[in-house]
Order: C-alpha cells, then sequence, then structure tokens
C-alpha cells in the first residue's frame, strides 16, 4: 500500500477542506476597508478569521507564529499605508519585521504565498476584496498546513506532554 | 546506625549532548568532594560504571533528584528519560538542550532521511558504497540486534517527561550549578516548574553604553571587532541580550562577544527567536524598502541565529515539508541516475 501513495493522495486526505485564514488588520485603516468591503456588499471569501488591532506595528512575528502554529493555513497583516500610520512608524516597524520574517517563514519550509503583508486604507474595500480573494486561492493551491501539533503527530507519532506543543494536543 | 544522615540519591544522564554539561559539573571543581560526601550517585555515564538495569532496580521515587542534561533525539533517550522520571523525586532539565533543545535541536530544519543522507552518503569524507544505514533491528544467526530508533524531529525533556526545574545554559555556569545543588541539599527550592536563573533580561545587568542608537548595518562576529564598551546590538551586531533570561554572568558579553541566548527566553518573551528578531529589525532606520532590505539583508541565517539554541522550544518546532529540504534536488538527481 506505502507504494501506492501517489501526490494526489495528500489532497485527497484534504477533501472538503477549507483554508483558514487569519488576518490582523489595524483599526485605523485595514479594518475600515474590510468593514467598507462588507457595506459595499463587495464578495470576499468567508476563509477569514478577522482580528483587529491598535496598528499593524502591534502584531509581533510572534502573533504571526502562532497563528500557524494553532492551524492557520494563510496569514494576512493589513495597515495604513506608509506615512498614514495612526501612531505614524507603526507600520514601518512592521514593514522591517516582515523583510526578515519572511525569510525566516521560508526557513521553516512556509510557502511565501501563506503570509502576506498589505498597505489597505479605509477607503479600499475593493483592495481588501481582492487581497483576501487572492491569498484564499494562493492558500487552497498550497494546501493544508496542519497546526504544529500535527505536524510534529506526523514526524514521529510520539505522544507528547501538551505543554511541550505536541502530538496529543 | 542512628547517627548516618541519609544521603541523597543523584542521578546525571546526558541524552542528545555534547558533553559540555557534564563538564559544567566537575567544573564546581573541589566542590564536587562535597558532592560525593552528600550524595551517593546511582548513574552518571560519563564518569562511572553504572548499567541501566542497576537504575531499573531501583525503587519508584528513590532517586532524590536527576540532573538531566542533553535533548530527547532517539527511543533511548527517550526510554532513559521516562526510566529515570519514574525513580526520581525531583527532576531537572540541566541546560539548553534538555530546556529547550539547544544546538541539536536545529537538525529539525531537516527529516531522518536527509539528515541520513547526509550523513551516510553525500558528505565528502563518506566512504560508504554498501550504502548501509543504521537500522533499528538486524538479524544475525545468533538472533536479534537492536539499535534505537532516530527520531525525525529533536525533542525537549519536557516533551516527554514532567519536569520539575530547569537550569538553562550551554553549559550552566558552576555558580547556578552550586546554587542549585546546595538548594536541593538544604531543600530550599522554589516552586515546582522554576526556571533557576535570573527573571529579568540581561540588557538589564549589562553594563555595555547604551545610546538608542539606529543600525546602518549589521556585522557577523568574525568581520567586525565592537567596541568593548558599547552595546553590541548597537554596534550592528545581533545580541540576544533583550530577550534572554539573566543568570550567566554575562560570559560572552566579557569576551566582547554577543549573547546568543543560550539561557534562554526571558518570561515575558512571546517567543525567543521572533522577539530577537522583532527586535534586531526594527533597530534599523530608513523608511523606502529597497534601502530596508539591503540593511536587513545582512542579518543572514534568521532562524539560525534567533533559533539558536530554542527551535525545539518555538512555535513551528519543525520545517514543513512541503516546501521541500535541502538535499530534495540532490535526491531526484541520484534516484534519476
Ligand atoms: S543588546 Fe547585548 S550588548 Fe546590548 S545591552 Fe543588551 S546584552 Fe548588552
Ligand atoms: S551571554 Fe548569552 S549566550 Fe553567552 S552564556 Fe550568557 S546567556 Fe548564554
Ligand atoms: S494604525 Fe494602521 S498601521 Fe499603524
Amino acid at each position: 500500500m506505502t507504494q501506492a501513495g501517489s501526490p494526489k493522495s495528500q489532497a485527497a486526505a484534504g477533501e472538503g477542506w477549507e483554508p483558514k485564514v487569519v488576518a490582523f488588520l489595524c483599526n485605523w485603516c485595514s479594518y475600515t476597508g474590510a468593514d467598507l468591503a462588507g457595506i459595499s456588499r463587495l464578495k470576499y471569501p468567508a476563509n477569514l478569521r478577522i482580528i483587529r488591532v491598535m496598528c499593524s506595528g502591534r502584531v509581533s512575528p510572534a502573533f504571526v507564529l502562532k497563528a500557524f502554529h494553532e492551524g492557520a493555513d494563510g496569514v494576512l497583516v493589513g495597515g495604513c499605508h506608509p506615512g498614514d500610520c495612526h501612531y505614524l512608524e507603526g507600520n514601518y516597524k512592521t514593514l522591517k519585521r516582515k523583510l526578515v520574517f519572511e525569510r525566516l517563514l521560508e526557513q521553516f519550509g512556509i510557502e511565501p504565498g501563506r503570509f502576506r503583508l498589505e498597505w489597505i486604507s479605509g477607503g479600499e474595500g475593493d483592495k481588501f476584496a481582492r487581497v483576501a480573494e487572492e491569498l484564499v486561492k494562493t492558500v487552497r493551491e498550497l494546501g493544508p498546513l496542519g497546526s504544529t501539533a500535527e505536524r510534529l503527530g506526523r514526524a514521529d507519532g510520539l505522544a507528547l506532554r501538551a505543554e511541550g506543543g505536541g502530538g496529543n494536543a | 546506625m542512628p547517627e548516618a544522615k541519609k544521603k541523597l540519591k543523584l542521578a546525571l544522564y546526558w541524552a542528545a549532548s555534547c558533553g559540555g554539561c557534564d563538564i559544567a559539573v566537575l567544573d564546581i571543581d573541589e566542590k564536587i568532594l562535597t558532592v560525593a560526601e552528600l550524595a551517593d550517585i546511582v548513574l552518571w555515564p560519563v564518569a562511572l560504571d553504572f548499567k541501566y538495569k542497576d537504575v531499573e532496580a531501583l525503587a519508584d521515587q528513590s532517586v532524590d533528584v536527576c540532573l538531566f542534561n542533553g535533548a530527547v533525539r532517539n527511543s533511548e533517550q527517550r526510554e532513559l528519560a521516562e526510566l529515570l522520571r519514574q525513580k526520581s523525586k525531583v527532576m531537572v532539565a540541566f541546560g539548553a538542550c534538555a530546556c529547550f533543545g539547544g544546538i541539536p535541536a536545529l537538525a529539525n530544519q531537516f527529516d531522518r532521511e536527509s539528515i541520513f543522507r547526509r550523513v551516510y552518503d553525500t558528505t565528502p569524507s563518506t566512504d560508504n558504497p554498501g550504502r548501509v544505514r543504521p537500522q533499528t533491528k538486524l538479524s544475525v544467526p545468533q538472533g536479534d540486534l537492536h539499535l534505537p530508533e532516530f527520531y525525525n524531529a529533536v525533542y525537549k525533556l519536557d516533551d516527554v517527561v514532567e519536569v520539575d526545574y530547569y537550569i538553562p545554559g550551554c553549559p550552566p555556569p558552576p555558580e547556578l550549578v552550586w546554587e542549585a545543588i546546595t538548594a536541593i541539599v538544604e531543600g530550599k527550592l522554589p516552586p515546582k516548574g522554576s526556571t533557576l536563573a535570573g527573571e529579568r533580561s540581561l540588557c538589564h545587568t549589562c553594563k555595555r553604553k547604551k545610546e538608542d542608537k539606529k543600525v546602518t548595518a549589521f556585522h557577523r562576529v568574525h568581520e567586525f571587532v565592537p567596541d568593548p564598551e558599547k552595546c553590541l546590538l548597537e554596534q550592528g551586531i545581533i545580541c540576544s541580550g533583550p530577550v534572554t533570561r539573566e543568570g550567566c554572568g554575562e560570559r560572552c558579553l566579557n569576551a566582547n562577544m554577543p549573547c546568543r541566548g543560550c539561557f534562554g527566553p526571558t518570561p515575558e518573551a512571546l517567543e525567543h527567536g521572533a522577539s530577537m528578531l522583532s527586535a534586531a529589525a526594527t533597530l534599523v532606520e530608513g523608511k523606502e524598502e529597497a534601502e530596508l532590505a539591503e540593511v536587513l539583508d545582512g542579518i543572514v541565517d534568521p532562524l539560525g541565529t534567533f533559533y539558536r539554541f530554542t527551535l525545539a522550544d518555538s512555535l513551528l518546532r519543525i520545517r514543513n515539508k512541503s516546501l521541500g529540504l535541502e538535499e530534495k534536488a540532490e535526491e531526484g538527481e541520484e534516484a534519476a541516475s
């Protein structure tokens, strides 16, 4: 049986699977943009779990990793356009982290398409809808990522203690 | 008979480690004689010839303290962790590898197959025409031989057994070891689950001058001799002081080297590596993406730099395989030939 495993089998295992995407959106621009998309009845996929934060600068890379750890298949961080951050420099901080963080994710084997940082203003409901659409599409093509517990479980199948972040969680 | 004070029973074990932690125990120097007076050692593979069956023969909970160093990389280490847990009243994760995976856990960027392929096939010094690989079982006319199973991932001790205390460091400094031994002997241990080191960040105790300087370029330690009086991070050398637990006595800083983070995260760091990544990246000044990227590309190998000792304690823990492991291309070529 083991021989019969085709590349398709993984996709088959994910049948009925829907991508889970966590979106951290800053209160002042991107969240308003998402709101506008809603009010304008723009269509965007229902796969996004939106978390409102005060500023994109508040989104530590650890938050993004935590989302992947818990089983997110993709993560979006939305902030105000450069120069427009309510706290002046918050989004520049986000940008600086992103430039290193993307390389870190790649070292963790997380495909580039699973993480996106986008500047979305309060008036850009259409941009929000488009980015959401694209991100979900990419993640759907990439397939499920699996929480850390699942991935560790697949690695060795050890019954790890829950605090260890492991397989039996 | 009634006079004789009951001696402590002590077990020391090494799992996936370099041996440095055992040397750290010996580095308490002549105090080791005091330890010998106070304690009977029931297992110490590096120094004394006990067998595993000697430990199996002990009554449960009859060992007062087990100092366990090294990460868990194979099934033997896991079995010993479980056995020693069962026999010991107090289990101590001793050193960075037992606490957070340490250097061995950097191998979590690869799986068993790619590690074996590298080690048994492709290193320039490998001469292995038969392509021999370690097997967990081998049948010979005399019977079956068994070897431990090499895992796909490296685990920290508290993934597999309950740990009562953590003594971090690569290796733990002798002062800390001695303090811990004294606390154990005097029965003055803090609440279970505690880390026997400082609570604040290393920057708190660091005496280097901080000037709130922005970074215009990052340097690796072999490229640049930093000013010994000034904060290393502000000189563009990645120093993990902001997110690392104090208590080592600033060993590296005193040698004009940056902190690599062997004491693990401070209690408030969300995640050791990600928090340090954030601290380092935001030190750079500028607003233009291209310019920022040029400076930030100076941080090579973010994973190895920021998670040097704590990959097995991180949120993601192991590399996701779908993007391919480093030697995948090579495997394809070989399969084709
Ligand atoms: S970053 Fe390093 S050199 Fe700078 S203050 Fe902190 S510990 Fe000291
Ligand atoms: S300075 Fe950092 S890396 Fe060096 S011994 Fe102390 S905690 Fe460990
Ligand atoms: S408030 Fe929107 S990025 Fe700072």
